[in-house]
């Protein structure tokens, strides 16, 4: 027998390699750092982001050799697609980090764990968009979720953060069966977890494939929180600590859809006609539902919690097209890219308006904000805008390019511009209760107070806005850029 | 120098708000600071009418530079016969709605000033905009501004009348970035000019009244068409006077603007198509209005019907689709701009002073002030139509354009009758509201001591009157701005007519 070696290229895992690292460093230095020295944690897994950050820009259009056991294909690939992902969460992990540093200090939460368990659940998303082969999806996911459990419940003894927690594991844990049982038919049915394997066999395997593929959808659509698989969002998002909420309305939000893009694009586009109206009608339904109900909240983050479902629905119009357009994937990252900031900036500004765990959240304790904090109140208006989607705004920007994705795709038979249609009139109903903050802050008078206006949330708050104005303004740079992106990723050859 | 005059009042917001982060505002330098740079941009748009050659058909001070290149989107601003009128009107109508909130707004003073000034904006750049992606950024820009406008600074309705504004004009527009998106994709390109020159590619009859609907539905929500025009009583009477100016002298012109800029050279055989169709609701719109206007107690929702009534006749000049039609369309959107915009303003006076607007609460005003009630009757009658008045030539065209309009059918003096009855109507209405706020004893104690106009009013007015009577008197300069143009479109309709007609 001979012994091969197999070809491993740790470069390519390098990024995630690194942000693992760097937690368990972190593990280890929790020996050395005096009790009255914690604020080192926030400075140091900054720094460990930023050097995750430079090597993935490193690695931007890797051409090197690949991470293959023997005789296999690749359990990890490193595209532009998986890059351009990477940046999107550590960029999401470093805002959290700045929004995080007085609010956990506020609310006697400042554990050195945090830190820790929010590098690894990074390390998790950032595998969801690598990860090529099933198993590695359903580690990657789990390797996200259990520290998001952990951080949702971080508040305890406070029942709210302990309701979140429980939820979200359970549900959660159901999902993950959901998708483990996906993966086990799919085996079952092509004989291969290897997303190139599943290409070869899927068109063949009849309903047993199916029934797989069907369970992989419905389990990252718990993740994403498309409806009607959304119940767990809003008590969730309500409960847990406000930044661990920003962070998982973006990042856990990004990691399904990094799985889903990746898994449908390249081991089933031959069955494009399956599932692009299974998703597209889940899109339709998320709309709904995601806007409708968010109209009747008085809670900004439950708000916050059906605007979210609301925008999985918007890129999940993405998904749709990119079945048959290769527009579609470029514009569901141009999406994102335009959601995190427009997102995170608005859970920025909640985080300074909370007053206690829990209070200062309700839509009412917004009423007068303009008048005593006006640069603030003019931030949280153009981030409402932008989720809005009116120009000249990221979130326009965002929206804009998925409907021309779904036009584009429309235009070669399977169509989707009932689809477009109704994202455009849910649009319409999100103004409504995105304005209603517009409205609290600027045209009644109150008390609003923000309890919170220390550097690092500002900074925050400026990087946000500066990057929505930016997307708003000059979206033609990055259109090409996420455009490129699909051109070097390994799918858009499957996809074509 | 489009450019320039487009976002200088964007330089004036700026610098305001410099001065609030220096922490060197003061209400009286803001106010300052607004008028001057309304007043300047007014003069840019004078100078550009001195650069402007009436005689070129098309575009013309062309700026032009990439935007998006890889989607063929491009920053392009033009003009032309069509939008030089509207441009002038929007400039001056801003800079006398800046210069009349002087005393009225006291709360917020640096945040209306720059709302103001972004509004002034994005209508100059809605006018100038010759791609279509620029164009909509303009066009739902305004919304945002318009929206705190009314929201902050209106009547104690405003929340309801706001948000009814901005979600009605929302989903129009929408509708209309789809048709929008749909050209750009089948043309590769998002440039006014380059999409008329390649329209043959969404020229199928289903596809093209399709896009035309499309663009249609966002206009006519604007102008307001009826049915679509319940949104604007509320906005009306809820928005504080500046804005009630600006809303009809103005933002409704957008509407109308946008069926001459977009509808007829893109889809002219859906234009013949739906031309009898749209007329009928102009002549609906015209009679409803008038009709509404008349039992109104709160003379600001009167002069607001009575939009909806005025703006029916510049919808039927439009689908006339001759060059009396279009050119009066152009011209009557002027005259409505400075009619009802002076009586908005003149309503702003009395408000300001005795906080009602009620009917009931006036009569004999003539006695109290009697320089004021000139004024009002010279603008009464203009709004009227009264011949040597503004109003009186943009209606007298308008009708003969339709008397002989092949767009409606052999018929079309059946539009034209109905349409007169407007002008009756108009009249009554009108007059109605006169007698009952001048006319009659001055029997209320409250209205002996109001004050007449005063310096700063009256300037105002005599720059809306100076207007008011030169298109009345000699309206020929006015209409040679635009002739060409005009003489143009209509030419390009003509050679799509013969499909339709026969």
């Amino acid at each position: 027998m001979v012994f091969q070696v197999p070809s491993l290229y740790f470069v390519i895992i390098s990024p995630v390699l690194i942000v693992i690292g760097w937690g368990m460093l972190l593990m280890l230095l929790e020996f050395f750092i005096p009790e009255e020295r914690k604020g080192w944690y926030t400075w140091l897994s900054l720094v460990g982001l930023v050097l995750a950050f430079v090597q993935t820009m490193a690695l931007w259009g890797y051409e090197g050799g690949t991470f293959t056991p023997v005789g296999g294909h690749p359990m990890v690939v490193v595209d532009n697609y998986a890059n351009f992902l990477n940046l999107i969460f550590l960029i999401t992990g470093g805002l959290t980090i700045l929004l995080s540093m007085s609010y956990l200090r506020r609310f006697d939460m400042d554990k050195p764990e945090y830190y820790m368990l929010l590098l690894f659940s990074l390390s998790g998303m950032m595998l969801m968009g690598m990860a090529n082969d099933l198993i590695l999806v359903f580690l990657a996911l789990e390797l996200l979720s259990i520290p998001l459990y952990i951080m949702s419940g971080l508040a305890w003894p406070r029942p709210e953060s302990e309701e979140s927690a429980m939820k979200y594991f359970l549900l959660g844990a159901f999902s993950s069966g959901v998708f483990v049982f996906g993966i086990a038919l799919t085996y079952g049915a092509t004989g291969s977890t290897a997303l190139p394997d599943v290409l070869a066999g899927i068109s063949g395997s009849g309903s047993l494939g199916m029934a797989g593929v069907a369970m992989m959808l419905v389990g990252l659509g718990f993740k994403v929180a498309a409806a009607p698989f959304h119940m767990w969002t809003p008590d969730v998002y309500e409960g847990a600590p406000t930044v661990v909420t920003a962070f998982m309305s973006v990042g856990a939000k990004v990691g399904g859809f990094a799985a889903m893009l990746r898994i449908f694009l390249t081991a089933l586009p031959q069955i494009e006609a399956t599932w692009v109206p299974a998703v597209a009608v889940l899109a339709a339904l998320t709309l709904l539902v995601g806007n409708i109900v968010a109209l009747m909240q008085s809670n900004i983050k439950r708000m916050l919690a059906y605007s979210s479902i609301a925008h999985a629905g918007y890129i999940m119009i993405a998904v749709a097209a990119s079945g048959s357009s290769p527009q579609g994937l470029s514009a569901a990252l141009f999406y994102m890219l335009a959601y995190l900031f427009t997102n995170m900036g608005a859970f920025a500004i909640v985080i300074a308006m909370e007053r206690k765990y829990g209070e200062g959240l309700a839509l009412d304790d917004y009423k007068g904000l303009a008048k005593r904090h006006p640069l603030m109140a003019l931030a949280m208006a153009y981030f409402m805008l932008s989720l809005t989607g009116v120009p000249p705004t990221g979130g326009f920007s965002g929206k804009f390019y998925v409907f021309r994705a779904a036009i584009e795709a429309s235009s070669d038979g399977s169509s989707l511009l009932w689809l477009v249609i109704i994202g455009v009139l849910t649009s319409v109903i999100s103004g409504y209760y995105y304005l209603r903050v517009v409205y609290l802050m600027y045209m009644t008078d109150g008390e609003a107070e923000m309890v919170e206006l220390r550097w690092p949330l500002k900074t925050a708050v400026a990087i946000t806005v500066l990057a929505t104005v930016i997307l708003g303004f000059m979206p033609g740079a990055w259109f090409d850029v996420t455009r490129d992106v699909v051109l070097n990723s390994v799918m858009a050859l499957a996809g074509g | 120098m489009l450019t320039l005059v487009t976002f200088f009042p964007v330089l004036g917001a700026v610098i305001i708000l410099l001065l609030k982060l220096f922490k060197k505002e003061s209400d009286l330098l803001v106010k300052q600071l607004a008028v001057g740079t309304a007043i300047v941009t007014f003069g840019l748009s004078i100078a550009l009418l001195t650069q402007f050659n009436p005689a070129l058909g098309g575009l013309q001070l062309e700026n032009k530079a990439d935007w998006i290149p890889s989607w063929g989107i491009s920053y392009y601003l033009g003009i032309d016969g069509l939008s030089i009128l509207m441009v002038l009107l929007t400039t001056f109508i801003s800079m006398l709605a800046i210069a009349s909130s002087w005393t009225a707004i006291k709360e917020q003073v640096m945040q209306y000033y720059i709302f103001m000034l972004l509004l002034e904006a994005g209508m100059l750049g809605v006018f100038l905009a010759q791609d279509l992606f620029l164009f909509y950024i303009f066009w739902e820009f305004t919304l945002i501004p318009m929206y705190f406008l009314i929201g902050i600074w209106g009547g104690k309705n405003r929340i309801y009348a706001s948000i009814k504004f901005f979600l009605y004009t929302m989903a129009g527009s929408l509708l209309m970035l789809l048709a929008i998106l749909y050209m750009g994709i089948t043309n590769e390109t998002f440039s006014l000019p380059e999409l008329i020159a390649g329209r043959s590619a969404f020229a199928a009859v289903a596809v093209q009244n399709t896009l035309f609907l499309g663009f249609a539905i966002a206009f006519a929500i604007k102008v307001p068409v009826f049915p679509f025009h319940s949104w604007l009583p509320d906005a009306h009477t809820e928005a504080p006077t500046a804005g009630s100016i600006i809303l009809a002298g103005v933002l409704l012109k957008m509407g109308t603007y946008g069926f001459i800029r977009f509808n007829l050279p893109l889809f002219p055989e859906a234009a013949y198509h739906y031309a009898p169709m749209i007329a009928v609701l102009a002549i609906i719109g015209i009679i409803y209005g008038a009709i509404v206007s008349f039992p109104q107690k709160d003379v600001k929702k009167l002069v607001a019907y009575s939009s909806i009534s005025h703006l029916g006749f510049v919808m039927l000049g439009i689908f006339s689709l001759n060059e009396a039609g279009l050119q009066g369309a152009i011209l009557q959107g002027v005259n409505h701009g400075l009619s009802t915009g002076a009586l908005f303003f003149l309503v702003g006076i009395i408000y300001e002073q005795r906080h009602t607007r009620m009917m009931s609460d006036f009569g004999g005003l003539w006695k109290a002030m009697p320089v004021f009630a000139v004024l009002s009757l010279i603008v009464t009658l203009s709004s009227m139509g009264l011949p040597g008045l503004n109003g009186f030539v943009g209606e007298f065209t308008i009708l003969l354009g339709s008397m002989g309009a092949s767009s409606l059918g052999s018929h079309s003096w059946i539009y034209t009758a109905f349409a007169t009855t407007g002008v009756i109507l108009a009249a009554v209405y009108l007059l109605w509201m006169f007698q009952n706020v001048f006319m009659g004893p001055l029997d209320k104690e409250e209205n002996k001591k109001l004050r007449d106009i005063n310096g700063g009013e009256l300037a105002i007015m005599l720059s809306f009157l100076l207007f008011i009577f030169w298109i009345g008197i000699a309206p020929a300069a006015y209409f040679g701005l635009m002739d060409s143009t005009v003489a143009k479109l209509v030419a390009d309709l003509l050679s799509a007519a013969p499909l339709v007609l026969h």
